[in-house]
């Protein structure tokens, strides 16, 4: 499907299971009309690499994945020779008696020789639909990939010396994220839609877990949440992500829990926590005290059913 | 589109440029084409569309807001900011206005080295203006003495130095005469030519970089008699290599790497007075480095970077905090180096309990008192090891204290 408005992106998203806020939805639905680059920051785990993968979904297309890390180049990122390929065809024509070099050269240099990286691999639509290309944690690029991204992002075209010019003739919906370890030079993001995703609020936490996890009682899904609220609120220096939350949902879940009590919480923390220091900050006497806020808050917000 | 709202638009745009948010043309037009899509009688899709268009930096989401919210209330009043607005954030447009001319400022800015040759020496350090001697005395005296006019031609020869930091070797393949890696692309392209036989192999091998610098730089009270060549350092420092980051700190810690952006130092310091809130009061360093550690390591510490603390060590802060976070900075970093003024006067012991509660962590600590020690550091960051030293186990702390019952 093709969303018509806003709204409309808003409830296929939902009805892919991505609970989102309205600023997102207009970016995306932007990105699909004006067939712009969307542009993701925002702590990890928040679902930035969840959106490439449900907007595939909802296009009902393919999604290509790139992961971005130093030194990526064009041998991984689009195309490379198949070069032992190459060798066994050329003894096989030498053996048949070829010798032109020419004739040779224009057989190993044919597009049944070329392995295809992601970003080729998103010029071409299938089914008359563009994939969506997901450009993961670009940060971890390096300048150089950064510039060669650039021109890409604005012809849609790769050149292939030894066989011609790839153009698309659809662009892929592409989906660049982001974890700033570094800045991504501004000349790039302002060809994007930028959009910074924030941690959701108490109530968009719980409808998210709601539609992920199910099977979790509302009772702990409630207490869930207001904990993790309350410890985003901590002076650490990972704060729990939406990813955390439903990671820490489901070991819950497997412990046979219906609510939380501070021996357990004490004991999962490191499902919330991933550095050493934080985990020694919170437990025992905070994790308690935020335990008691939180089950009040949970009682008491809103949120309901 | 109607020719009013049009009209708005682009005296928005430049709303925002005057409030320090870089906006370009191309990004207006976005805008204006993303605003044929959405029901323009919704406020709040109008909203988002502006801000997805007009945005691309979180920093200035915040008074994008601001902006939006004054401008859009009555668009006709818009122009003229209330100057809570105006500049909130320095973004280079409003930089370059207010930036004075090379002539009105009163003196030209300081010859930049554009010595390439690789062979040359890092450091020249030779004016003809003067002989050999007082220019020896200069390099030798310490910062706290320096008469004004000395602290003039400091500063000259300061921005001569040449900063060559240790280079790593980054994930980056190019081809190289040798190398760890082979290029198939290239043997086989060669091979072509003689029926598809590898004669000669080709290589790729690892591409250099220079490492990022960190440099925090503290400007509290016990720190102020060396604050100003201090700062005509941070200047140069920023202004020989591309990936400085700077910041200050005393009882708060404050970025200040885009005000020493300004090629005149004196606009530079200008900012820099400006932007920094607690000049000369006490100092908190664990603190600071807490906040450090938390809001900026992540983005700044990456690719193997170098940082210098500059401090004498006088803290009067939680002393337990500031090892703990020594201990978290050195393990982010490649290397960790501590510049104490006062380690240039002859019998100082590094006794403050700041001081030892950070040595541990340190990979080097040393002088920061006059010229001579500022070549040394130059030196030094050029020859760095080319592998971190060992770094101490977080396990080494005794954690019972911290664990309940």
């Amino acid at each position: 499907m093709f969303p018509h408005s806003v709204d409309e992106v808003i409830r296929a998203l939902e009805a892919h299971r991505y609970i989102t806020e309205r600023g997102l939805a207009t970016a995306i639905f932007l990105a699909l009309r004006l067939n712009r680059p969307l542009f993701l920051e925002g702590e990890p785990g928040v679902g930035k690499t969840e959106v490439a993968k449900v907007l595939a979904d909802l296009l009902e297309t393919e999604l290509i994945r790139l992961q971005c890390y130093e030194g990526l180049d064009v041998h991984s990122a689009v195309y490379e020779w198949d070069y032992a390929r190459q060798i066994l065809q050329i003894r096989m024509l030498e053996a048949s008696g070829e010798r032109d070099e020419g004739r040779i050269r224009q057989q190993i240099f044919s597009p049944d020789f070329l392995i295809k990286r992601p970003l080729l691999q998103a010029l071409e639509a299938k089914n008359g639909r563009p994939p969506v290309l997901l450009i993961d944690e670009l940060d971890r690029a390096d300048e150089e990939f950064e510039a060669f991204l650039l021109e890409l992002l604005s012809d849609w075209q790769i050149t292939i010396p030894e066989i011609g010019t790839v153009r698309a003739e659809q662009p892929p919906v592409v989906v660049i994220t982001s974890n700033r370890t570094r800045e991504i030079h501004d000349a790039l993001k302002r060809r994007c839609l930028y959009f910074w995703i924030d941690y959701p609020s108490f109530e968009k936490e719980i409808q998210i877990v709601r539609t992920r996890i199910p099977e979790a009682p509302e009772r702990l899904t409630r207490q869930i949440v207001a904990f993790v609220q309350e410890l985003r609120r901590l002076d650490l220096y990972k704060l729990p992500g939406v990813a955390e939350t439903l990671d820490w949902t489901a070991a819950l879940l497997a412990l046979d829990r219906t609510e939380l009590d501070p021996a357990v919480t004490d004991e999962t923390l490191g499902v919330l926590l991933k550095y050493q220091d934080d985990v020694l900050k919170v437990r025992g006497e905070i994790a308690q005290d935020l335990l008691a806020k939180a089950l009040m808050r949970a009682e008491t917000a809103p949120g309901n059913v | 589109m109607s020719g009013h709202l049009m009209h708005h638009i682009v005296r928005f745009g430049r709303t925002l440029r005057a409030a320090g948010v870089p906006i370009t043309p191309s990004q207006i037009v976005a805008f204006v084409r993303a605003l044929e899509w959405i029901p323009l009688e919704n406020r709040e899709l109008f909203y988002h569309t502006a801000r997805c268009t007009l945005v691309c930096r979180r920093e200035d989401l915040e008074t994008f807001d601001r902006v939006f919210e004054w401008f859009w209330r009555n668009p006709l009043m818009g122009g003229q900011l209330p100057p809570g607005l105006l500049g909130t954030a320095p973004g280079p447009i409003r930089r370059r206005e207010n930036r004075p001319r090379p002539a009105e400022a009163g003196h030209r800015p300081a010859p930049e080295p554009r010595s390439e040759n690789p062979e040359a020496p890092p450091m020249i350090l030779t004016d003809r203006a003067m002989t050999y001697s007082p220019l020896e005395i200069l390099r030798r005296k310490q910062f706290e003495r320096f008469s004004e006019e000395e602290i003039q031609l400091a500063r000259q020869l300061m921005a001569r130095l040449r900063w060559q930091i240790h280079e790593r070797e980054t994930r980056r393949l190019r081809p190289g005469p040798k190398g760890e890696q082979m290029d198939l692309r290239r043997t086989a392209q060669r091979g072509l030519r003689h029926y598809g036989e590898w004669v000669r192999l080709l290589w790729r091998t690892r591409k250099r970089k220079p490492r990022p610098l960190v440099v925090l730089c503290d400007i509290s009270g016990s720190m102020e008699r060396y604050a100003r060549m201090l700062l005509h350092f941070l200047h140069a420092l920023s202004h020989t290599r591309r990936h400085v980051e700077t910041f200050v700190f005393g009882t708060r810690l404050t970025r200040i790497t885009r005000c020493l952006h300004h090629r005149d130092l004196d606009e530079a310091l200008r900012e820099v007075s400006r932007t920094v809130m607690d000049w000369s009061g006490g100092t908190r360093i664990g603190e600071c480095l807490h906040v450090f550690n938390r809001d900026w390591g992540r983005r700044v510490l990456g690719r193997g970077a170098v940082v210098m603390i500059i401090s004498d060590g006088w803290d009067r802060g939680d002393v337990k905090l500031l090892g703990q976070e020594m201990e978290r900075l050195q393990k982010s970093c490649y290397r960790l180096i501590w510049l104490n003024p006062l380690l240039g006067i002859p019998g100082y012991q590094p006794l403050t309990r700041g001081m030892q509660a950070a040595l541990p962590y340190i990979d080097d600590f040393l002088p920061v008192h006059n010229l001579v020690s500022l070549e040394q550091l130059a030196a030094h960051l050029e020859r760095l090891p080319s592998r971190r030293s060992a770094r101490r186990s977080g396990l080494a702390r005794p954690v019972s204290s911290v664990e309940p019952e």
